[in-house]
């Protein structure tokens, strides 16, 4: 399973460095979102896979008796993903501003803030 | 004790969320800037409680670490949240004349004090995921104040920021994740004990994770490329904002991981510093050479002025790392205040490109005064504080036996020289080129109190550290020996030879 996982990490870090070095501020935004979907997938997998073994602790005990899941990694994914999706909300609407007030999504052709010398 | 701790992060988010209530009545200026005074006395408090009971500990929700999330602040923390309350104060009172009504409706106060209590929280952390999110906390707010206002510039610039930062972001997330998988926690001081049994060509290879992740941040050669884009754009008072502190919290994390948890490989991990360290003044200063916009070879500078805080931590003696807490002080001190004065520069001569702008030192001498010297100091004369800065430094090259660093470090000194009298020489010294005076009398006496008593007080704390570098030298070295060897720092968060 943490094969099969770390495959599927590497396949989407792939996907995703494409995307974000196609020189395309919109397929660079998508990029990003599957590059951070894949650190989160890679904190996932660090906190080992156990299968079918809630982490529940009995009533009266202070620690489960036998191995079950590990929660933290899943809390601190959940922590990531809302974090990620202001940060995309955020990123999503500059590049939109982006769109409409420089007139083009192609960063080489942005030199608004850095003007070429000579001239355009 | 946890008080302490707690209050210099609690004030800057209570002072954002009253602030953004009154963002279109005038008393929300006044919010921000007690709010920041607040702040200040906050930090002293802290910064005295280290100094009398060494470093200091607590644990939030009382989770005993390294369960829960453990705040805690040695020397280095302390001065850092002390100097970033001193810079706040600064731009706070600043903002009253720089920022106009209209920024301060989209809530530039808000967002201010937010990136405030992101610095805060990153210099008081003692858990890396917390690390991350207080990263993230500050990277927004500063998203949000860079393109605060929206002209094409800022949304130009602001996009290759928020590009390259998310990046980064993204990376010291994946090393998180990595470093957890190895060792089993999260907290600071357990890693540095925890790392001992993990697999040591693994580790390094996630030390590298985080030198890019933290690079990036700290703005270092070759991953700087986000901040000349876009350190030119926003508000005078967000650019000094932005070039005292989020670099700096960049070179912080660097110190902090590359001290406490990576130190198993030094002779690899730290001479890619040093090389690194290096090549980002020689780019950064050149970069500059080649500006003739004030806050644009400033940006550069900032580029090359990091270098000498990474060849610090680099060289990894006891002498470089003071050299380098030294550095970190007195930078942020005098970056904040050279923003601070193109801004009345800006404002009186009516731009920031030097050959449109001049006649500076004819009319108002006490700006041009003001200017010389941060400087003056930042490019390393004596008796300012950037030369004991850089002094300590080369001191402790020199001793290492590193000549091409050292050289490196006086030659960009030179050339530091030659980037702040193009500077004095074009917007101070030459006419104006439309044959006009700028004066400061053009200001109402509020606005002129409200621009220069931050810049003044911030050239007073240049000259102090300046002419009376003794207690600093001996803090940073404390300081320094902290760092170096952190059995303090891991009793403290982990309840004295629990491990």
């Amino acid at each position: 399973m943490e094969a099969l996982l770390a495959l599927t990490i590497g396949a989407v870090v792939a996907a995703a460095v494409y995307l974000m070095l196609s020189g395309h501020l919109l397929r660079f935004i998508f990029g990003l979102v599957l590059i951070s979907n894949a650190a989160n997938l890679t904190i996932f997998v660090a906190g080992r896979l156990t299968q079918g073994a809630p982490p529940l602790i009995a009533e009266g005990a202070d620690a489960p008796a036998a191995l079950v899941a590990n929660a933290l990694p899943q809390a601190l994914v959940l922590t990531a993903i809302v974090i990620g999706f202001g940060l995309f909300a955020f990123a999503i609407v500059l590049v939109f501003r982006a769109w409409t007030e420089v007139g083009t999504l192609h960063p080489d052709d942005m030199t608004l803030a850095e003007p070429r010398e000579n001239g355009k | 004790m946890s008080w302490a701790l707690a209050l210099p992060l609690v004030l800057p988010f209570a002072t954002a969320v009253a602030a953004f209530l009154f963002r279109t009545s005038p008393s929300g200026r006044l919010l921000s800037l007690a709010g920041a005074l607040a702040l200040l006395l906050a930090a002293a408090f802290l910064m005295a409680e280290v100094l009398s009971s060494g470093v200091v500990a607590g644990q939030m929700g009382a989770w005993p670490a390294p369960f829960g999330i453990t705040l805690v602040a040695d020397l280095l923390s302390a001065v850092m949240v002390l100097i970033t309350a001193m810079v706040a104060v600064a731009i706070a009172a600043y903002a009253f004349a720089d920022v106009d009504a209209d920024m301060e409706r989209l809530g530039f106060h808000a967002l201010f004090h937010i990136l405030i209590g992101g610095v805060v929280g990153a210099f008081v952390t003692g858990d890396l995921f917390n690390l991350y999110v207080w990263f993230e906390v500050m990277l927004i707010a500063s998203f949000g104040l860079l393109v605060l206002g929206g002209r094409p510039e800022q949304i130009d610039g602001g996009v290759k920021y928020v590009a390259l930062n998310l990046v980064s972001t993204i990376m010291f997330l994946t090393g998180i994740g990595l470093l957890y998988g190895m060792t089993g926690t999260l907290n600071m001081a357990d890693l540095s004990t925890a790392v001992d049994g993990a697999d040591q060509g693994l580790l390094t290879v996630v030390a590298m994770l985080f030198m890019i992740a933290f690079g990036v941040k700290a703005a270092v050669f070759p991953l700087f490329f986000w901040l000349p884009a876009a350190y030119h754009t926003p508000a005078f008072s967000v650019s000094a904002l932005f070039a005292a502190l989020l670099t700096k919290v960049g070179v912080y994390a660097l110190i902090r991981m590359f001290t406490l948890v990576f130190d198993h490989d030094v002779g690899f991990t730290h001479t890619i510093l040093l090389w690194v360290a290096g090549l980002t003044m020689l780019t950064g200063v050149l970069g500059a050479a080649a500006q003739t916009d004030f806050r644009k070879i400033l940006s550069f500078h900032i580029v090359s002025q990091i270098g000498y805080m990474v060849m610090g931590l680099a060289l990894y003696t006891p002498l470089a790392l003071v050299g380098a807490v030294f550095y970190l002080v007195h930078h942020i001190v005098v970056k904040a205040n050279l923003f601070l004065i193109a801004g009345v520069a800006n404002r009186i001569a009516a731009g920031t490109e030097l050959s449109r702008i001049g006649g500076l030192y004819k009319t108002a001498p006490l700006l041009a005064v003001l200017f010389l010297i941060p400087a003056f100091s930042l490019a390393g004369f004596p008796p300012l504080s950037g030369f004991w800065a850089k002094f300590v430094l080369v001191r402790a090259a020199l001793d290492d036996g590193a000549w091409a660093i050292a050289a490196v470090a006086l030659v960009v000194g030179l050339l530091t020289i030659y980037s702040m009298t193009k500077i004095w020489a074009q917007a101070f010294w030459e006419p104006h080129p439309d044959n006009w005076d700028p004066t400061l009398d053009d200001l109402t006496a509020r606005e002129k109190a409200s621009y220069l008593l931050p810049i003044a007080g911030l050239a007073t704390l240049t000259v102090i550290i300046g002419v009376f570098p003794e207690p600093f030298v001996a803090f940073a070295e404390r300081a320094a020996a902290q760092l170096l060897s952190p059995d303090a720092y891991v009793a403290a968060v982990l309840g004295g030879g629990a491990r």
